[in-house]
């Protein structure tokens, strides 16, 4: 069989490649916005201080037109894919996966992927199924839209599920991401955003819980029951004292995201997915003729 | 809270000076070494081929750029998770001397009495922040295990490096442990209150 590269094809790997360089050094607005916020409410003075720092580092990243973090992290892209895209997600994940690789190459990025038993490195970012990519369908549209999120190891190692039982109800869900995230201590880099994912099953709560730490800094769920929940979790988690870098300190989290889906009777499903400060992504909006419209606080 | 600037390598004298919750600031040698270059001194019983005597171990695996002459330039220089190489710490103060283990999120309880004994200290340092830890380090000078890469053996020349907590002193004491200590105290009382 013949296989034509498309330029559409090409319009993809360039936005790809363009969005997780781009993602590892000019962190969102939004979270600007709430590290400085952040800063400004602490009071313990290593707190204060490591604050202060991660403040520095952001700025020297831009000055230097360097990383904010070394952790290239693990590819991850969120695709949003209209009925109309001229482009079959089979070439999107392949445009995904050779835009992934030029970056790492061409940079350079550091190379993170290894064969999960031999250790052995795999290729410039990618593997077998890395880049992760997670798809929606849209009817009645022809544009997509990628979201890239390098995600890091210190916060990705800070992953925990629990099929709490339907009699655990929301408290059952309240204590496993405050034992979470006291468990945790200082090793995900907060202050960061913890993303819970509840219901659904025991994959999908994953899912969602990382779904959760890759929305806007601040949003909230337009479920009113589930964005009550998280502007409560969020204050608690405050209180637990970790701190900056788990040093002692007013600000634990800089925001509790929560992601739902309704769920078999018997389950009552709580993950927790944790994302560092450096909480990186970015997005394209790409049109079916091509044109791409980069969008840093999507 | 009392704040010092260290050169390394440095003497156990220099080490015991330090408490936990100091700040401090480093400059001359630092080691990078990772999961990798550890499982591979210990494991798998290589002797390492740089001197790790009063050494200041960095826990990272940097991004560099290779030049055409061999030598690597920094690209972005950051620091990783401590906690995942806890077991190494008994080791690399008894067999190598090592003086200070740096990285981020603290070590667990279980480096406290090897550090008690053999004269360590824990630094942490902020995590993620690689783009001015990177400012920081003049050169990389040495690298060896490059088939490791990017979790070699790597030497840097380093100045003003930090900041720097003492979150593991050599008498006893962990930042970390209260943190957390407290912290489970005060989950407590949320729970109770939930």
């Amino acid at each position: 069989m013949n296989t034509v590269e498309t330029d559409i094809q090409q319009a993809v790997e360039d936005a790809a490649a363009h969005l997780y360089v781009w993602a590892l050094k000019d962190i969102p607005q939004d979270l600007r916005d709430a590290l400085a916020a952040a800063a400004e409410t602490e009071t313990s003075v290593p707190g204060q201080r490591v604050l202060q720092t991660i403040l520095k580092n952001v700025q020297v990243a831009e000055r230097e037109n360097n990383l904010v973090c070394q952790d290239t992290g693990i590819a991850v892209y969120y695709c949003r894919v209209g009925e109309h895209f001229p482009l079959h997600p089979a070439r999107i994940y392949r445009a995904l996966y050779e835009g992934t690789m030029r970056a790492t190459v061409d940079h350079p990025l550091r190379s993170n992927i290894v064969h999960t038993l031999t250790r052995e490195n795999t290729g410039p970012n990618v593997g077998y199924r890395v880049p992760i990519v997670h798809w929606d369908f849209i009817a009645d549209w022809d544009g997509l839209d990628v979201k890239c999120v390098p995600k890091g190891s210190g916060s990705e190692n800070m992953s925990f599920l629990k099929m709490c039982v339907p009699a655990d109800g929301v408290k059952g869900i309240k204590t496993f991401v405050l034992e979470s995230i006291v468990g945790a201590g200082g090793k995900p880099c907060p202050p960061g955003i913890v993303g819970v994912g509840i219901g659904g099953s025991a994959d999908y709560a994953m899912h969602l819980a990382k779904e959760a730490i890759a929305r806007p800094v601040g949003t909230r769920n337009p479920d009113p029951l589930v964005a009550q929940l998280e502007d409560e979790l969020k204050d608690l988690l405050n209180e637990t004292g970790i701190g900056p870098m788990g040093l002692g300190g007013d600000v634990t989290v800089l925001q509790c995201h929560i992601e739902h889906a309704d769920t078999h009777m018997t389950l009552n499903p709580v993950a927790v997915n944790y994302q560092c400060w450096a909480a990186r992504r970015a997005s394209a909006h790409i049109g079916a003729d091509g044109s791409v419209d980069f969008d840093r606080e999507a | 809270m009392a704040e010092h600037r260290l050169t390394f390598p440095a003497s156990e004298e220099d080490i015991r000076k330090l408490r936990a919750g100091d700040l401090v600031t480093v400059d001359g040698h630092i080691i990078g070494i990772r999961d990798r270059t550890q499982i591979r001194i210990f494991d798998q019983g290589v002797t390492p081929p740089m001197d790790l005597n009063g050494a200041f171990l960095l826990h990272t695996a940097p991004g560099v750029r290779k030049r055409d002459d061999g030598g690597y330039d920094p690209v972005c220089i950051g620091t990783t998770t401590s906690a995942r190489m806890v077991r190494f710490t008994e080791p690399l103060g008894r067999e190598y001397g090592v003086r200070a283990i740096c990285g981020k999120g603290g070590l667990p309880d279980d480096a406290i009495e090897p550090m008690r004994q053999y004269g360590m200290v824990y630094f942490a340092i902020v995590g993620g922040a690689a783009a001015l830890e990177t400012t920081q380090i003049e050169e990389i000078e040495e690298v060896a295990w490059e088939e490791l890469m990017p979790e070699c053996l790597w030497k840097f020349r380093v100045k003003d490096f930090g900041p720097l907590w003492v979150g593991i002193d050599s008498h006893g004491n962990s930042m970390f442990h209260d943190v957390n200590e407290a912290a489970k105290e005060r989950l407590e009382t949320i729970l109770a209150g939930l």
